[in-house]
């Protein structure tokens, strides 16, 4: 199985030092970094392929394709009081964009927990959990796609 | 809008007991009142801390209201000991708000009545109207002097219901509330397999029960109940349900629930309604218990 993406580690790795406030100051300050998805990207009405299943705050995911083949990931918090979605928002993207593909696919749900702690009510888990979800799914796209063009580049040569 | 105005405005939505819900404004006034608590609980445990009512202190439904050990609510030495914690005697009337239009502070509210602690309230609308309104929030967490605080026992009988007492209720075709989505009701599964499922080993709905979204019963707008005329509407002229019926209403938990069980209770006055907290986690879950999709 590959590795996870590096920064993600690291991340999880400082997480796993910190007490309930910490990990609550420091969520909070992800969750003010949040920015919403870029009008070029994706315009309300969201479409429902993009619609994380079972969050309560409402959120989306949106993946671009980057110059080096990589995905850069976006998001959207319908709730304004989705704190929690946001802060994972703005952790997934400045984690798992721009990072190896075969490495993303592999982030396990575990990495909810991880940082969110063990304690997060089921719905926020599971919320949180599918946003993960919808992003490893778009990685999985991107490589399967890959792959059926590297197979038909084959089977013409 | 003064706070006698905004009272009267509640009085005028035709609930059976608006003196449990008080207003933003109502709020507002009595910020430093000693004889008031003002609780906020949430689903999100970043809110509070992120910035809350001033003088609010959190009741968190993991850490405050759970056995840490058993799946079941404190007990009543642990409600003391939160009560201490928070200040409250006897006579504070505490004033509930969260997220998600009150869900969790309803949640709060009711197990704080199995606990017979009746001197309490739901501020309308919630965090989020105090939010839309511009109020002071302050990330400073106040704290009080600790009380003294005697609780009964908790009584499981009145509003709170378990799972034989809900399969002998099912087979009696009495009225079964699931405030849970559509698609959970129906059992209806997702269509991407990586989409984790409800954690319970089968979808669909205890036989027989409706299926009302609780949050059909506050205005998505402001987070505010709907007045009796829509609640009824809603419950009665839609779902069939009269005043006296012997109710259970049930979610995944119970949380989502508790805010259903708020709103037959309370705005609708009706004198039977339990929250069964065991709710699909558990139903979905046993052995040999009948399922509806």
């Amino acid at each position: 199985m590959a590795d996870i993406p590096a920064p993600l580690q690291s991340l999880l790795k400082d997480f796993a030092f910190l007490d309930r406030t910490e990990r609550v100051e420091l969520l909070i300050e992800y969750a003010d970094r949040f920015r919403e998805v870029a009008p070029e990207v994706a315009t309300r009405p969201f479409a429902e392929e993009h619609h994380v299943i079972r969050c309560e705050s409402e959120a989306y995911v949106w993946a671009t394709e980057n110059a080096d083949g990589t995905l850069k990931f976006h998001f959207a918090v319908e709730n304004p009081q989705g704190l929690s979605a946001k802060a994972w928002a703005v952790i997934l993207d400045e984690t798992l964009s721009g990072q190896p593909l075969e490495q993303v696919v592999a982030v396990p749900e575990e990495a909810v927990f991880q940082v969110f702690g063990k304690d997060i009510s089921m719905g926020k888990g599971q919320g949180l959990v599918g946003i993960l979800n919808l992003v490893v799914h778009f990685a999985k796209q991107k490589l399967a796609m890959k792959a059926a063009a590297q197979s038909s580049t084959t089977s013409r040569s | 809008m003064s706070a006698i105005a905004e009272l009267r405005e509640i009085a005028d939505r035709g609930y059976a007991k608006p003196e449990a819900l008080v207003s933003t404004e109502w709020v507002a006034k009595h910020l430093g009142d000693p004889t008031v608590r003002i609780i906020e609980s949430n689903e999100d445990q970043l809110l509070y801390p992120s910035g809350h009512i001033p003088g609010a202190v959190q009741v968190d439904w993991t850490h405050d209201l759970n056995d840490q050990v058993r799946r079941d609510y404190l007990d009543k030495a642990g409600f003391e000991k939160l009560m201490s914690r928070i200040g409250v005697t006897k006579d504070t009337a505490v004033v509930f708000y969260g997220d998600k239009s009150n869900w969790w502070a309803t949640y709060a509210f009711w197990i704080f009545q199995l606990f017979g602690h009746t001197n309490a309230k739901v501020m309308d609308g919630g965090r989020l109207k105090w939010e839309k309104e511009s109020r002071p929030m302050t990330r400073e967490v106040p704290s009080y002097a600790p009380t003294t605080y005697t609780a009964p026992q908790r009584d499981d009988t009145k509003i709170r219901v378990f799972r034989d007492q809900v399969m002998k209720h099912q087979e009696a075709r009495r009225p079964l509330i699931d405030v849970r989505s559509p698609a959970e009701y129906s059992g209806e599964r997702t269509h991407m397999p990586e989409y984790p499922q409800e954690g319970v080993l089968r979808g669909g709905h205890i036989p027989g029960a409706k299926n009302v979204p609780w949050a059909r019963a506050a205005n998505p707008e402001d987070g505010t109940f709907k007045n009796a005329a829509d609640l009824k509407g809603i419950y009665e002229q839609e779902q069939g349900l009269k005043p006296g019926d012997d109710i259970v209403a049930y979610c995944r938990i119970g949380e989502r629930s508790s805010h259903t069980w708020f709103v037959l209770t309370y705005l609708l006055g009706y004198p039977k309604v339990r929250n069964y907290d065991g709710s699909w986690t558990e139903w979905g879950n046993s052995v040999g218990l009948p399922i509806e999709k």
